[in-house]
C-alpha cells in the first residue's frame, strides 16, 4: 500500500489540520504571548510588559474571588453530581425488589422510564436551562417561591439570585440539575455490563446492598467514574459555568461579585473592558487550573484495573 | 459492498443480562423486610427526582400559554384559555423564525463539515504510519481539555481580520474547528476496530486510497458516524459561548443567543408570555427528537466516555 501514500496522507490531513491550527492552536499560542503585553484589543498597537499582568492579577481581589468560585465549581459539582448519579443508577439497576423466581438482581419497576426522563436536561441547551431557572428563581413570581408559598412556607421567600450568600448555590444547583441525568445513563450502561455472577456471589456471602455497592459495583465502574469526573470538572470550569453565570446572575457575576467565575472574568475583561492582554493572563490561570485538575484526578484515581 | 454492520455495544437492558440465572429468592425474613423498606425508599427518591426534572419543563409549557397578568399573579395556575397568540408573537415579532433559520444553516453546514473533515483526519491517523502521526493525534486530543475561552480572545481578532466576523460561514468554520478534537478522537478509535482486509482487497483491485476511503471505509464506519454525528449535532445546536463572542450582529443570532437577547429586551417591553413561548419553541423540537431517537441519542452522547 505504498503507491501514492504520502500524497494521500497530506491531501486528507491538510484541510482539517489547517482549520484546526488556524482557529484553535494558533489562538492558544497567541493568547499566551499576549499575556506578556499591554494589548487592549481595541487598537493593533502593543508593547511587551513582561510579568506586569501577572503581578496585577495577584493583587486583583476579583480574580481571587473568581478563582475561588471556579475551584469550588470544579471540586464540589463533580462530587455532588456523580454521587447523586451513582445513587440513582444503582437504585434503577440493582435496587429492585427481589421477586420469587425472578432474577437475583433486578432494576426497579419502570427503570427505562426513569432513564428517559432523567436524560431530558442533557439534550437542552444550557442557555435555555439557565433562562428557565432565572425565571423560576424570581422571588415574586417565580415557580420556586410560589411552591414554597403553596406548601405554607410563606416566611421562607429567599431572594435566590439576588442574595449574595445564596446566588452561587442557586447557580450550582442548576448545573447539577442539568448534568445528573447524563451520568445516570452513563453509569447504568456500565452497571449493565457487570456480570450477574458477581452479585450472586456477594449475596451468597450475605452482603447487603450498601456493601454490594461499595465492594462490587463501584470498583468495577471506577474507570467510567474517573473519566466522568474529569469531563464534569472541565465543563464546570469552562463553557457550562460561563453560560449559567452570564445568563442568570445580575451583573453578570453579581450581586457583589458573589458568583463570578474565571471564565466569565476573562470574557468581561476582553470584550467589555477592552483589556485583552489582561484577559489572556486570567485565561492562562484558568488553563493552569484546568490542567492541574485533570492531572490530580487522574493521579488520585489511579488503581489497578479490574478485569471481569 | 455491504459488510456486516458492527454497531458499538448496545447498553443492554439491565434485566436482559441478569435473567440467565434463576436462583429462588428465599431469603431470610429479616432480609426481606430490609428489601421492602429499601425498595420504598429508593422508589420514593427516584420519583422525587423525576418530578424535579419534569416540573420546570411543564411549568414553562404552561406559562407559554398564559397572559402576562396570570404569569405574575399565580405562577402555577393552569392557563384560563390557551393563548396561542403568544406563540405567533414570538415566532414573527420576536424573530424566533429568523433565529431558527440561522441555527439550521449554521448547524447544518458545521455538522456536514465536521463529519467529512473529522473522518478524513481520523482515517489517516488510524490507518497509516508516517512520521508525526502520534504528534498530530495528540494535538487534536489536547483540544478537548483546554479552556476554549482562552483562545476566544485572540480568535475574535483572527476571525475579524479575515472578514468572517458576524457571518454564517465564519461561524460554521469555527464550529467545525472546535468540534474536531472529539470527532477525531472518537472516529480514530472507531476506524481502528474496522477490519483491514476489505480495504486491502479493494486496493489490490486497483482502487485508489481516496476511492477506498469514500466507497468502502466510510460506509463501514456508518454506526460510528451516526454516534458522533448526534453528539456534534446537539453540541452545535445548543452552543452558546462561541456565538456569544463571535456573532454579535443581531440579524445573525442563533437560537440560544436570540432567546437570551429576547429575555434582556423583554425586561423593558414586559412581554414575558412571548418569551416563554419562544423558550418552549426552542425546547420542544429537541425533546421530541430525543424521545423518538432515544437509543441513538443516548449512545451518541455516552459513547466517548465509555471508551
Amino acid at each position: 500500500m505504498q503507491h501514492g501514500k504520502y500524497r494521500f496522507i497530506v491531501g486528507f490531513l491538510a484541510v482539517p489540520l489547517g482549520l484546526y491550527a488556524l482557529f484553535v492552536i494558533w489562538p492558544f499560542i497567541q493568547s499566551i504571548y499576549y499575556s506578556f503585553t499591554d494589548w487592549t484589543g481595541l487598537s493593533p498597537d502593543f508593547t511587551m510588559v513582561g510579568f506586569a499582568n501577572y503581578e496585577r492579577m495577584l493583587d486583583d481581589d476579583i480574580f481571587w474571588k473568581s478563582l475561588q468560585h471556579s475551584l469550588l465549581f470544579a471540586l464540589l459539582l463533580p462530587v455532588v453530581t456523580i454521587g447523586l448519579a451513582l445513587f440513582f443508577a444503582f437504585m434503577i439497576n440493582v435496587g429492585g425488589r427481589r421477586r420469587r423466581g425472578g432474577p437475583v438482581i433486578s432494576g426497579v419497576r419502570g427503570s427505562a422510564f426513569y432513564k428517559i426522563v432523567y436524560f431530558f436536561p442533557q439534550v437542552l441547551s444550557i442557555a435555555i436551562v439557565a433562562l428557565l431557572f432565572a425565571f423560576a428563581y424570581n422571588p415574586d413570581s417565580g415557580a420556586i417561591n410560589s411552591v414554597l408559598r403553596a406548601v405554607g412556607l410563606d416566611g421562607v421567600q429567599p431572594l435566590w439570585l439576588g442574595d449574595p450568600d445564596l446566588a452561587l448555590w442557586a447557580v450550582m444547583a442548576v448545573l447539577v440539575w442539568s448534568t445528573v441525568g447524563f451520568f445516570v445513563v452513563l453509569f447504568s450502561a456500565g452497571m449493565a455490563s457487570i456480570p450477574a455472577e458477581l452479585y450472586e456471589a456477594a449475596l451468597l456471602d450475605g452482603a447487603n446492598r450498601v456493601t454490594t455497592f461499595f465492594r462490587v459495583t463501584l470498583p468495577l465502574l471506577w474507570d467510567t467514574v474517573q473519566s466522568g469526573w474529569v469531563y464534569m470538572g472541565i465543563l464546570a470550569l469552562g463553557a457550562e459555568s460561563f453560560a449559567v453565570v452570564q445568563i442568570m446572575t445580575t451583573g453578570p457575576g453579581g450581586p457583589d461579585y458573589s458568583t463570578t467565575v474565571l471564565v466569565l472574568y476573562v470574557y468581561q475583561k476582553a470584550f467589555r473592558d477592552g483589556q485583552a492582554a489582561y484577559a489572556t493572563t486570567i485565561g492562562v490561570a484558568l488553563l493552569v487550573v484546568t490542567l492541574a485538575f485533570a492531572a490530580v484526578v487522574m493521579r488520585l484515581g489511579r488503581r489497578e484495573r479490574l478485569e471481569y | 459492498m455491504k459488510t456486516t454492520e458492527t454497531p458499538p455495544p448496545v447498553p443492554a437492558e439491565p434485566g436482559a443480562v441478569l435473567t440467565k440465572t434463576d436462583v429462588p429468592a428465599d431469603a431470610a425474613p429479616k432480609e426481606k423486610k430490609e428489601g421492602t423498606v429499601l425498595n420504598v425508599f429508593s422508589h420514593g427518591i427516584l420519583v422525587i427526582w423525576a418530578i424535579m426534572v419534569v416540573m420546570p419543563l411543564v411549568w414553562a409549557v404552561m406559562t407559554s400559554f398564559k397572559d402576562d397578568a396570570s404569569i405574575f399573579g399565580s405562577p402555577w395556575s393552569l392557563p384560563d384559555k390557551l393563548h396561542f397568540d403568544n406563540w405567533s408573537r414570538a415566532w414573527t415579532q420576536a424573530h424566533m423564525s429568523d433565529y431558527f433559520l440561522n441555527t439550521v444553516l449554521v448547524v447544518g453546514g458545521s455538522l456536514i463539515g465536521t463529519l467529512v473533515l473529522g473522518s478524513m483526519a481520523a482515517y489517516v491517523l488510524a490507518r497509516f504510519d508516517f512520521p508525526g502521526n502520534r504528534f498530530i493525534y495528540y494535538l487534536f486530543i489536547g483540544g478537548m481539555s483546554f479552556p476554549i475561552m482562552l483562545a476566544l480572545v485572540p480568535l475574535f481578532y483572527v476571525v475579524n481580520n479575515m472578514g468572517l466576523l458576524n457571518t454564517i460561514h465564519g461561524l460554521i468554520l469555527v464550529y467545525i474547528a472546535y468540534s474536531l478534537p472529539f470527532t477525531v478522537f472518537f472516529l480514530t478509535a472507531f476506524f481502528r476496530t474496522l477490519p483491514s482486509s476489505v480495504a486491502e482487497a479493494a486496493f489490490v483491485d486497483g482502487a485508489s486510497h481516496t476511492r477506498t476511503f469514500f466507497q468502502i471505509m466510510l460506509p463501514m464506519a456508518k454506526p460510528g458516524l451516526i454516534s458522533v454525528g448526534i453528539f456534534n449535532f446537539l453540541g452545535q445546536w445548543n452552543q452558546y459561548m462561541l456565538p456569544t463572542v463571535l456573532n454579535t450582529d443581531e440579524d445573525k443570532h442563533v437560537l440560544t443567543q436570540g432567546l437570551v437577547q429576547l429575555a434582556v429586551s423583554q425586561g423593558y417591553k414586559g412581554d414575558w408570555s412571548g418569551l416563554f413561548a419562544g423558550l418552549v419553541m426552542a425546547m420542544l423540537p429537541v425533546l421530541a427528537a430525543y424521545i423518538v431517537f432515544q437509543r441513538q441519542v443516548v449512545q451518541g452522547l455516552t459513547a466517548g466516555a465509555l471508551k
